[in-house]
């Protein structure tokens, strides 16, 4: 009992200094939390794709077409339920860099929006995206970020398809569970068709990728080799894959900014160690004189460890405590700002628990030198010390 | 004629430095009665401090023995050693090193800790050292909150509560100012007049070494 006064009064000796470290501390673990956070959020929207959906794309680029009559002969193939279609846009609203978001053209009847169960739409909103050939579909994140309402004309510069294009906001789509991307636009695919035949027909025609929704997930591997070797040896031979595992090839392209992230969320573990470190360092030095006057009276060296390392594992848990209470409001911070660009996920238990650890790993750590010196000093050259 | 509590036998010292052996004390033999209350003395650096150390076992001679009681002080491991000061050592610093987060009480109770008594025993114990050291009405008091001499009071409380076989002083009066430095040196007379405690206190202040029983000087190392 008394062990724990001492540790309370001794962390509490130069209150700035403590509260400087432990500040320190918490704004690691929020850094560390929210860096983790959102390089989860990078896979989760892969994750939660379900196993049923294969993607079908041209097996040289992703950028490339595949002809619109592979779409009858992938629907022949046995264990395929249903063939949808998309191709990338990529235009910018308002012809504005800052304004990016995923834009794609899909097929104009409802197989596209059957395939994604996840999309929940209102009932009337869909039958008017479904009506009009002009009209557009949004994720209710991304209709946030710009203030978008029904009926509103939305106008893209292409990018990749030239001109500026319009399109009225008919309907808005929620994820039916969190982590369903909602920062998408999507239009119908025969009003951008019929635009290309009249100004670029060269353009027309292509299909960007096939959604092929399949009756038994566990066959999906043998019947996406039964769709490729359809295309086999044809001038736009294909590649089929799980949806999950296409999207994870996607992100792979940003797998460097990923590392990148994680490596820095360890960094940073690793500045707040040397500053927990610092701190527990200047205190040991100051107080070898108690330690030797404590050891003349017969305190044990393991006395001696359990006053320094538990000052150091106090401040460590106070910081962490911190840390994990204002993550909450910062991580929903952060993922509103980042709303409409991204679709930021809560943090995950693994990420709070490694957290945890690292929070006790480098309270223990930090300790292991003021420790030592605090046992190993001779009770002479301490009494000497005048901290 | 009173026994014989602290016996040391061609007791020599020396540190080592670089390459250089830098002799401290030098075939030192003294014989301290139980009940005694000598005054170590002697210019700076004459080795008095060195010896205060090696007899409260915090420092071990280079050759030759201490023995306290029927213990060879430096024959124990620093575990068993550690066990021994806090049973039959008392230590008064000349910076009192006293907690400076712990009240007057609390330091007190300090070396208590260690013991198996229970709080309510602990607190008759340090109640009792108070009362002695006359401080009674100070005890929630933080180190500082007390002036030098009080500070120093305190610390003798915590050396004699324990009641130990031996306290050892060094320099107990050097941070102090003239009156302070006399009740301190009434209070040792006190405590070894009154409660029989044997003392040995390390001084280069005769007016304090007046007040002990015996005096023995130290020079270069060597008694003289």
């Amino acid at each position: 009992m008394w062990v724990f006064k001492l540790i309370l009064r001794n962390a509490g000796r130069h209150k700035l200094r403590t509260w400087l470290t432990i500040v320190g501390l918490a704004v690691a673990v929020i850094a560390f939390i929210v860096i983790r956070t959102l390089v989860s959020s990078f896979y989760y929207s892969a994750e939660i794709l379900p196993p049923d959906r294969l993607v079908t794309s041209n097996a040289v680029s992703f950028t490339m077409d595949l002809p619109m009559s592979y779409k009858t002969k992938i629907e022949s193939v046995p264990g395929v339920n249903s063939v949808a279609y998309g191709t990338w846009f990529g235009g910018l609203y308002n012809n504005d860099r800052n304004n990016f978001f995923a834009n794609f053209a899909v097929g104009p009847d409802s197989t596209y929006l059957n395939a994604y169960p996840e999309f929940i739409i209102p009932p009337d909103q869909k039958e008017a995206y479904l009506k009009e050939k002009n009209s557009a579909l949004a994720g209710q994140q991304l209709v946030n970020r710009f203030g978008w309402k029904i009926g509103d004309v939305i106008r893209l510069t292409g990018q990749i398809y030239p001109g500026d294009w319009e399109f009225v906001l008919r309907a808005i789509y929620k994820g039916d569970k969190p982590g369903v991307d909602e920062t998408a636009m999507m239009f119908r695919y025969d009003y951008f068709d019929d635009h290309l035949r009249e100004t670029t027909p060269g353009m027309a025609g292509g299909v960007g990728w096939y959604i092929v929704k399949i009756n038994d997930p566990s066959r999906s591997a043998a019947i996406a080799a039964d769709i490729d070797a359809l295309f086999k040896n044809s001038t736009a031979e294909t590649l089929t894959q799980t949806e999950k595992l296409f999207t994870l090839n996607f992100l792979e392209q940003m797998s460097i900014i990923i590392r990148g992230m994680r490596i820095l969320s360890y960094l940073i573990i690793g500045i707040i160690l040397l500053v927990l470190a610092n701190t527990m360092a200047m205190s040991a030095r100051e107080r070898l004189s108690e330690y030797a006057m404590l050891k003349t009276l017969g305190f044990r060296p393991f006395h001696l460890m359990g006053l320094v390392l538990g000052e150091s594992l106090f401040i460590a848990a106070l910081g962490g405590i911190v840390g994990l209470v204002l993550t909450i409001p910062i991580n929903s911070l952060v993922a509103r700002a980042l709303m409409g660009y991204f679709n930021m996920i809560g943090a995950d238990i693994l990420t709070i628990s490694l957290a945890i650890i690292f929070v006790l790993a480098v309270g223990i750590i930090a300790a292991i030198f003021p420790v030592y010196r605090a046992v190993k000093i001779s009770i002479v050259d301490g009494l000497r010390n005048v901290g | 004629m009173p026994e014989t509590l602290v016996k040391v036998n061609n007791v020599s010292k020396s540190y080592s430095r670089d390459s250089l052996e830098i002799p401290v004390l030098e075939n030192i033999n003294l014989d301290i009665a139980e009940g005694d209350f000598l005054a170590l003395m002697g210019p700076s650096g004459s080795g008095k401090t060195t010896l205060l150390n090696l007899i409260a076992g915090i420092d071990k001679p280079s050759r030759g023995e201490i023995v306290i009681g029927d213990i060879v002080v430096n024959s124990l491991s620093e575990s068993a050693l550690a066990g021994w000061r806090a049973n039959n050592i008392g230590f008064v610093f000349q910076f009192y090193n006293l907690m400076p987060v712990l009240t007057a009480y609390e330091n007190v109770e300090l070396p208590l800790l260690l013991t198996k008594l229970s709080k309510k025993e602990r607190r008759k114990h340090v109640d009792l050292a108070l009362s002695i050291v006359g401080l009674e009405d100070r005890m929630h008091h933080y180190p500082r909150q007390l002036s030098g001499g009080q500070e120093q009071r305190v610390a003798i409380a915590r050396a004699l509560v324990t009641d130990p076989t031996l306290i050892l002083a060094d320099e107990p009066t050097g941070d102090l100012d003239k009156v302070s430095a006399e009740e301190i040196m009434g209070l040792l007379s006190q405590l070894n007049s009154e409660y029989k405690k044997t003392i040995i206190m390390v001084t280069h202040d005769p007016r304090a070494a007046d007040k002990a029983a015996s005096e023995r000087h130290l020079d270069k190392g060597e008694l003289v």
